[in-house]
């Protein structure tokens, strides 16, 4: 199973689209490590610099509804583990995006729209660590003041590929 | 209780139910493309599973980036031409024989009523006009494709969107499928089929349908669905006439079974009459931002796109044909006209279309995807505006800093005579 937690990168928007998380002019690259200077180039959110701080840092991203809409092209999640980041939490995702998320045996949680508005109202505390207890569903974020727990449901599908580290191995064991 | 069409495909097709919620489904066309299947190819070696489960199912095209721009799309282009060489698949399309895969596949009669259809392209669920369950799938849903014939979708819930009405002049099914995708928003169909049916889908032709199913994506929908009909069998007649033994009535009888019932459940109907509807374009960066193009004029325009999986097929291009005939592009506004596959470029051709575009000014490229996704084939640069028949409009799309706006062919083509947005109807005949 992948390592799942740290630091959180705070992306207040709803509808970021796979274009946004990596442009289609990097798609000629095979090899999934060269995707990672280029991840949220192109995102259309105001006051984020795809060179910030987070880089290199943040492991698990906040966001709203609709996340992942668009292309099919898995190089959206790859571009986010190639930099660590292997943990989406969302109000809502794009089919495919979600589906391919958990096919590579990554996180992609969904919680409803009041619960991600309280882990946005933690932005203005500094920096916020997001612990991820799978086995338990329980995220846990801490911040410089305080402590706040939130569970989390997978579907008994969705964990099983995050168990058996993804969808191929799944498969050709079982089909 | 009724079923609707894409619960009958599953039942079909189901081969485990591995958890609750969790339908693995035999497939029957496992689609591919140079872009996202040299990764799954060189994962199966990697993983010592190069291997594929029918070769007979598989097809493959080069066509994203096609002629090869640089090293990295040629080494893409070899990768995917050695395996399906390796592995036998005759259904292979290279330079010469490429188009564009959501144009060329259903043109190759590759599809047929009932099936499930995978590809590492969202826009597969164009295939759905043929009455089919096609979707769109990431590279690790494409290898375990490819591997062993099977995908895991949750049941699928539909929403079913009755069309009726005339379209007026200058209202096409591009127009339809923009306000579809303005009233249901873009994740208004997220996890659900789309079912599109009513009496002017049931007198739309296969071209028509598929530019319908083709933008089911952008309102998030797993695949957007037609029933196969009469108007089905007509297109694939060539291609089943052996499997109904000539007999014509009997194909469009045996469609039926891919008929959604009457009592089947839906989690949402969407009525819409297009009657007063006007010719429409998309403004800003989502496709469900939506406004009359009438209201638009003021927007100038630096390049006109006319090609891609939603409208480069001959009909779109007979349309902007007639638009454009006898005109010029307005001075600063360049043309650009990429038909989907070899054989809508021969028509082209041969009905003079390409003649009329070349004396408007367009340049004719190859067929392609090309600048849709902004990979290649005209490009945007910072600021540039682009009126497009493609599906996206998202922000750096068609290159870094460009504006997209998603317009009809007829529209398409008669901004390209003004130079700004423009509504077509005074140059329809």
């Amino acid at each position: 199973m992948k390592q799942f937690g740290g630091p959180v990168l705070f992306l207040d928007r709803s509808d970021i689209n796979t274009d946004e998380i990596i442009p289609a002019k990097y798609l000629t690259e095979v090899k999934k490590e060269a995707l990672a200077p280029y991840l949220l180039e192109d995102l259309n959110l105001e006051g984020f610099d795809p060179a910030g701080e987070w880089r290199g840092k943040a492991r698990v991203v906040l966001t709203r509804d609709n996340f992942g809409c668009g292309s099919s092209r898995e190089h959206a999640p790859w571009a986010l583990e190639v930099n660590d980041i292997t943990c989406v939490i969302a109000s809502s995702y794009a089919r495919i995006f979600r589906q391919n998320m958990f096919n590579g045996g990554m996180l992609a949680i969904e919680l409803p729209a009041e619960k991600v508005e309280e882990i946005f109202a933690l932005k203005d505390k500094g920096e916020v660590i997001c612990d991820v207890d799978v086995e338990g569903k329980k995220l846990t974020f801490s911040f410089k003041d305080g402590k706040k727990e939130i569970d989390f449901s997978l579907s008994q599908f969705d964990e099983a590929l995050v168990k058996s580290g993804g969808w191929v191995e799944f498969a050709d064991n079982k089909y | 209780m009724g079923k609707t069409i894409a619960e009958k495909i599953f039942d079909a097709h189901l081969v485990d139910e591995p958890f609750k919620g969790t339908h693995v489904l035999s497939l029957d066309v496992v689609m591919c493309h140079e872009i996202t299947t040299p990764v799954a190819i060189a994962d199966l070696k990697w993983r010592k599973k190069d291997r594929i489960f029918d070769p007979t199912k598989i097809k493959a095209v080069i066509d994203h980036v096609t002629p090869s721009k640089d090293s990295k799309s040629a080494t893409q282009a070899k990768i995917i031409r050695e395996w399906a060489q390796q592995h036998g698949i005759k259904d292979f399309f290279d330079v010469g024989a490429n188009g564009v895969c959501h144009a060329l596949f259903p043109e190759k009669g590759f599809i047929r009523p009932g099936y499930t259809v995978i590809m590492g392209d969202s826009h597969t669920c164009t295939h759905g006009a043929f009455g089919a369950f096609a979707a769109g799938v990431g590279t690790t849903d494409l290898e375990v494709g490819i591997l062993k014939g099977v995908c895991a979708f949750r049941p699928p819930k539909s929403i079913k969107v009755e069309i009726s009405g005339e379209m007026q002049k200058g209202v096409f099914a591009k127009d339809v499928i923009l306000e579809v995708i303005r009233t249901l928003t873009v994740n208004g169909a997220t996890d659900h089929v789309i079912e599109f049916c009513g009496s002017l889908v049931e007198t739309m032709n296969m071209e028509e349908r598929m530019t319908l199913c083709n933008m089911a994506i952008e309102a998030g929908g797993t695949s957007g669905q037609c029933m196969p009909d009469r108007v089905t069998a007509e297109y694939l007649w060539p291609f089943i006439t052996s499997d109904y033994n000539n007999d014509f009535e009997a194909a469009v009888e045996d469609f039926k079974k891919w008929h959604s019932d009457p009592d089947a459940q839906y989690a949402k109907t969407l009525t819409i009459d297009v009657t007063d509807l006007k010719p429409v374009a998309t403004v800003g960066f989502k496709p469900d931002q939506v406004k009359a193009l009438a209201d638009l004029e003021d927007t100038t325009i630096d390049q006109v796109y006319i090609g891609s999986c939603t409208n480069g097929r001959i009909s779109d291009l007979r349309i902007a044909a007639e638009v454009t005939k006898g005109k010029k592009l307005a001075p600063g506004v360049r043309g650009i006209v990429s038909p989907a596959t070899p054989e809508i470029y021969r028509q082209a051709m041969k009905e003079g279309l390409l003649d009329i575009f070349m004396d408007a000014g367009y340049c004719i490229a190859n067929p392609t995807c090309g600048a849709c996704l902004g990979m290649s084939t005209g490009v945007l640069a910072e600021g540039e505006v682009c009126v497009s028949t493609t599906n996206r409009n998202f922000n750096g799309r068609m290159g870094k800093g460009g504006m997209v706006h998603l317009a009809s062919p007829a529209s398409a083509a008669a901004s390209g005579i003004t130079g700004h947005l423009t509504d077509p109807v005074q140059y329809m005949g």
